[in-house]
Parts: C-alpha cells; structure tokens; sequence
C-alpha cells in the first residue's frame, strides 16, 4: 500500500498536480519531513515547490502535524501554504 | 453544530433563525459575516481586487472547523454554532464567511464567535486567490492572525511556519 500524496494551493500549482502516490515498492519515509525530502529529492518541480526554504503546512490523514510526525502505508500526507480563509 | 463548505450564498437571517429556533433559553445569537473587499493593502502599493477564488480541503476542512466548534463550547457557555464558509469563484462585496454562536448572555456568544473566527483564520484549510487587472494572486497569511489566536493561549504557527 502508498502513501496518497495531495497538494493545494500554490504547491498544487507548482508541482502541475492535486494528488499523486508515493508507490510501495519506492519504500515509505517513515516521518512527515521524510516523505517531503524524498519529494524534494526527485528533482523539479518538487525540489522548488517544497524546497526547505517555502513554508508549507503538513497535514497527515485531515491533522495538521509537525514535520516529524510519523507516516506508514495508506496515509494521507498533504502538502499546502498556510492558510488564508475567512 | 451546523458547518458547511458551499459554493452558493447564504441568507444571513434564516441561518440565524435556525440556529436558535428549537432552544428557548438563547437569549444571545451573535454573528460575523466576512466579504470579499475590493481593495488590498497587503503590497506596497494598494491594488483593486475585482474578485477571488477560493479554494478548500475536501474533508479535511469541515473536520477541522468541527474540532473548533467543540473547543469554543469547552471554552465558553455557548449552546450551538452554526459555521459556512464559501469557496470557488467570489466577487467583490459577495459574502464569503458566516460564524454565530448562541448562548445565554451576549458576553460569551461574543467571545465564542471571535474565538472560533481567529482559530479559523489561522487553522482551517482555505486558500484565497484574489483577482486585480494585474492578474491573480495567492493571498499570503498574515502574522497579525497568528497573533490573534495567541491571545486565547493558542499556538498559530500559520505565517510563521
């Protein structure tokens, strides 16, 4: 089983797409942060969108979390700017 | 608790009638409706909105804003709220935002309505793209909403990351 991997916002924009899986045979980062690196690490658009630089929110299955929360297979792991509403 | 994300309008009035209409010991409905301004003072130079998009985290969102609801009632003396947020395409003037709360007296429906707007502010995921003659543009968070919510004892950590 993947991770499910959501994007919204101006990082939606960014990366050219709303959702994507990290497959299971790619082996899951086991943190929030770990799954952003292996992202950044596949080069552009990623490596730009969730550079360190950018602050991003994270939320694991619908919580905003610290980076360090942990994730396993058949998480949701999003990846937005913060938020603006009201 | 009534919390729903909509493209369509709503009407102020019956939204605050229904709040209450089953309990005879409101004795307080207060409300904040939040529009859409035509202008911004964000930049340097103040700009013309002539609209805006908003966009949302289906699912997430409505959890979110129900996970507020129940701590303002864990906080104040409240009895019900009644959240709507819109999203999708939105002009200047339109309604975007409605949050009222009922309690008994008007000090703590004040203060739960306030509190709920702060934490929304900073914690619900909405996204706002505003319109101007120069094109669209992601609105940035503002620290000054982090500090809002701080006064009821809560970390933000929105625009400061």
């Amino acid at each position: 089983m993947s991770i499910t991997i959501r994007y919204f916002a101006g990082v939606r924009e960014a990366i050219g797409c709303a959702v994507e899986a990290w497959p299971a045979d790619a082996g899951v980062p086991s943190t929030a942060a770990g799954v952003r690196e292996a992202l950044v690490a596949k080069g552009q658009p990623w490596s730009m969108a969730l550079a360190s630089d950018q602050v991003l929110r994270i939320a694991v299955n619908h919580q905003i979390v610290d980076a360090s929360q942990v994730v396993a297979a058949g998480d949701e792991v999003a990846f937005f700017p913060p938020v603006t509403g009201g | 608790m009534t919390v729903r994300i909509q493209t369509q309008d709503f009407d102020v009035s019956t939204e605050l009638a229904a709040l209450h209409a089953n309990n005879l010991q409101v004795g307080a409905v207060c409300s904040f409706v939040g529009t859409v301004r035509n202008w911004s003072k964000q930049e340097p130079n103040a700009k013309d909105i002539h609209g805006m998009t908003l966009e949302h985290y289906p699912g997430m969102t409505e959890k979110a804003i129900e996970a507020m609801v129940v701590q303002a009632k864990a906080r104040f003396d409240m009895f019900d709220a009644v959240v709507i947020h819109r999203v999708g395409a939105l002009l200047a003037g339109d309604q975007i935002v409605l949050v009222a709360v009922t309690s008994t007296h008007r000090h703590e429906s004040f203060q739960a309505c306030e509190f709920l707007m702060d934490y929304l502010k900073t914690q619900a995921p909405f996204w706002k793209k505003e319109h101007t003659a120069a094109g669209a543009q992601w609105v940035d968070a503002r620290e000054v909403d982090d500090a809002a919510l701080a006064r009821w004892g809560i970390n933000a950590s929105n625009a400061g990351g």
